[in-house]
């Protein structure tokens, strides 16, 4: 299942990448596979949207989840 | 001697905090040579005897730059023989989420140079039940840990006798081995270019393209080592900053403990759920807009009819007291109306940064460009522009100056070419001028007065040409960068008002140096051309007057006002607006609005002015009753009609909402950009713009 098609409140936990380039900069912010991320909301437009992950609040384009695969 | 020390850390660390804490206003912003990054160096005292000159980098995750100003981290690291590079590194991490801060300090402490770090926050991360066993901390890593709280200014001392202890030679331990990442490319890149530290040599395999200090011939040759050890980059960074997490966390296991993960968010959850919410927080946000727009147009009127008053005395002075001559006229209406200029602008690049500054301080910024993003990447964009174009309604200057603190190279490109194009206050009063001539002072429906909607259209037109061009260039503008959006969402905190004063002082005080000097230089070509007449025109003109002036007896202001305008339709100035009248009759314009034309390059307010000049009226805009009756009454010498028509005006003000006429945006861009070409591309497109618009608007309307 791919990250952005989580809804508010869900959590999941990161198994793997799909985009490789975007993968580096997602695990530079701490989205490492094993770590659970929780959906915490979407900007008023449905995109961006924003995550907890590694005790943090990022923010990422609906595109640049759908790179994320989650359990 | 005084040792160089870099400031190293993630955004949002209060790494310029830290910054500010340690330099005071002793601080200066220069150029990383030959790189487009603003260097800011400040100096402070370690001890009785030794001093650190300090130089913040820009924040950055990772030694893997995103960004343009990213990408001078390892730059300067890297580089033995950089300026800048330091003797200590001080990295700053937020203590509140170590293990992400952690991942910066595990890539630069493997490249081998003398560190200290420095725990921010610690009060913050206190507060949230996060403890740092920081003795521990300092065993593990082998370096001196310092727990600080920058806003707080407590540790600050502690940091800077840390920094006056730290060896010559790197204690560090190795943080993770990379040399089992791609080994043999390894190890040729270390024969190669005669480098001991592993590390090193594989960010010279990443990134070797953007590293100045190679010569061409380097270049290829590292280029050649990586195609034929088949080095697959991407590959080799997400292995190593899985290699890095998973060190982290063995290390900080025992270091950090967290005991209120429940509710330390609670806060800065509930503010986001109000603030990003689907109606509150577009309403919230255009509130704000509303507010920072009305302080920009109406706080700022008052210091600068001050600085205005305050110039204009100072000429009058001038003219009173120095001894009439050409240098007297040349540094009174050159060089200080230059001047008068530039201070101008100092009220509202004050005020804008003031805003700025609350707003990132504060962490809402970050909640506008995640609420703004989806409409603004539709047409080129990024959610962070919408501040620098809204501050384009009050002034192109300083909004230009705010596109710094947009990443990703392109948006932000796109964001400084189409700032100028939002109608700013300085077209205000030329279009004011203009509608009373052509729009009659009626209603509609009784309740809306048609001049307002005029106006009111005038600025939508600013705004639509501005998107319109954004989308178009979206298309035009290459870049390899990738467009990310990947971005921390900081939690909410008080603004350091401190920081705030720094950057309006910091931002006011660029903008006169570096904006200065074009705009000074300028002002004294414009003083020239329009002083000088070729021949000896001038002569003939004052021989014609002088019988007229020097009768005491009569009133001589309306004779120096024909003077002064023969004489300036005399000048370099007019006969150009003469010479371009070819090309701007098609827009309905004469050699008198020429001439306006080229004046209002200067500045657009100086439309007002010169057509007063040149209807021999005296004063700018307290008079423009009759600036407006003289040119509602001119009509065309060849042909006997108005020149003022409906279809003369609309072009007339379409081509004053699109083209580039104003020296200081110029300037800005030039210092934003740091080369002339995106200067010279904005005035061609924009004047081409304001033309063509021009031209089909008169031509359909006459």
């Amino acid at each position: 299942m791919k990250l952005s098609h989580l809804k508010v409140g869900e959590t999941g936990t990161i198994v793997a990448f799909t985009d490789l380039d975007m993968s580096v900069k997602l695990m530079e912010m701490g989205c490492l596979p094993g770590e659970v991320v929780e959906v915490e909301r979407f900007a008023p437009l449905g995109d961006p949207m924003a995550i907890r992950v590694a005790g943090y609040q990022l923010c990422l384009r609906k595109s640049e989840a759908d790179v994320i695969i989650i359990q | 001697m005084d040792i160089k020390v870099a400031l190293v850390g993630n955004p949002n660390t209060g790494k310029s905090t830290l910054f500010n804490r340690l330099t005071g206003l002793n601080q200066k912003i220069g150029n990383f040579p030959g790189i487009t990054v603003d260097k800011k160096t400040g100096f402070t005292r370690l001890d009785a005897t030794r001093g650190a000159e300090i130089i913040d980098l820009p924040g950055t995750y990772s030694l893997y730059p995103k960004s343009k100003d990213e990408s001078i981290v390892f730059q300067v690291l890297a580089d033995k023989k950089n300026n800048s590079h330091p003797d200590v590194i001080v990295l700053v991490a937020d203590a509140s989420n170590l293990k992400r801060n952690m991942l910066l300090y595990s890539q630069v402490a493997d490249l081998g140079i003398p560190m200290v770090l420095a725990l921010n926050m610690v009060d913050l991360s206190a507060k949230q039940g996060i403890e740092v066993d920081v003795d521990k901390l300092a065993e593990k890593l082998g370096i001196q840990v310092v727990p600080i709280s920058a806003r707080n200014n407590t540790g600050i001392d502690q940091l800077k006798q840390a920094v006056a202890n730290t060896n010559k030679i790197a204690t560090q331990n190795l943080e993770v081995d990379v040399n089992f990442l791609a080994p043999e490319a390894i190890n040729a890149i270390k024969r190669h270019i005669n480098a001991d530290n592993d590390y090193y040599a594989l960010q010279v395999l990443h990134q070797h393209e953007h590293l100045t200090f190679f010569t061409d011939q380097q270049q290829v040759e590292i280029e050649e080592i990586e195609q034929s050890h088949g080095f697959e980059s991407a590959k080799v960074q997400a292995a190593e900053t899985i290699a890095r997490y998973k060190h982290l966390s063995t290390i900080l296991s025992d270091v950090i403990t967290d005991k209120g993960t429940a509710k330390k968010f609670s806060f800065s959850d509930k503010l986001d759920g109000i603030l990003t919410h689907k109606v509150w927080g577009l309403a919230i946000f255009l509130l704000i807009l509303f507010i920072i727009f009305n302080a920009i147009f109406a706080w700022s009127s008052y210091p600068m009819d001050l600085i205005e008053s305050t110039f204009g005395w100072i000429t009058a002075y001038g003219h009173e007291h120095l001894p009439a001559g050409m240098l007297t006229d040349l540094l009174l209406d050159g060089v200080i109306a230059g001047l008068g200029g530039i201070f101008v602008f100092i009220p509202q690049i004050a005020i804008l940064f003031a805003f700025i500054s609350i707003l990132e301080d504060t962490g809402y910024m970050a909640r506008v460009t995640f609420m703004m993003d989806k409409i603004m990447s539709k047409v080129g964009l990024n959610g962070k522009s919408v501040v620098p174009m809204i501050g384009g309604l009050a002034c192109a200057v300083p909004s230009i100056m705010a596109a710094r603190n947009i990443e990703n190279w392109k948006d932000r490109m796109i964001t400084i070419m189409v700032t100028p194009l939002i109608s700013c206050s300085a077209r205000l009063p030329v279009y004011i001028l203009i509608i009373s001539l052509i729009v009659p002072q009626e209603t509609v429906f009784g309740i809306f007065s048609k001049q307002g909607l005029a106006l009111m259209i005038m600025y939508l037109v600013g705004v639509i040409a501005a998107v319109a061009v954004a989308w178009v260039m979206k298309f035009i503008i290459k870049t390899k960068e990738r467009s990310y959006f990947i971005m921390e969402l900081p939690i909410y905190r008080m603004p350091r008002w401190k920081n705030v004063l720094y950057t309006m002082y910091e931002k006011s005080k660029t903008f006169v140096f570096e904006a200065g000097k074009v705009i000074i230089a300028i002002s004294i070509i414009l003083w020239v051309m329009a002083s000088f007449g070729p021949g000896n025109r001038f002569e003939k003109i004052d021989q014609k007057y002088a019988a007229a002036l020097a009768d005491t007896a009569r009133n001589t202001t309306h004779i120096e006002t024909l003077v002064a305008t023969e004489k300036l339709e005399n000048s370099y100035v007019g006969i150009l607006g003469h010479f371009i009248e070819p090309a701007i009759r098609p827009l309905g314009y004469d050699w008198k609005i020429g001439i306006g034309l080229i004046t209002s390059f200067a500045a657009r307010e100086a439309f007002v002015g010169t057509m007063a000049t040149i209807y021999s009226v005296d004063g700018g805009d307290e008079d423009s009753v009759t600036i407006r009756e003289r040119m509602a009454a001119s009509v065309n010498s060849k042909t006997g009609l108005p020149v003022y028509t409906f279809a003369t005006g609309i072009s007339l003000m379409l081509f004053y909402a699109f083209a580039m006429q104003c020296m200081s945006t110029v300037a800005i861009v030039y210092r934003e950009t740091k080369g002339w070409k995106w200067p010279v591309i904005q005035l061609v497109y924009m004047t081409a713009m304001a033309y063509v618009a021009a031209l089909v608007a008169y031509q359909l309307l006459k």
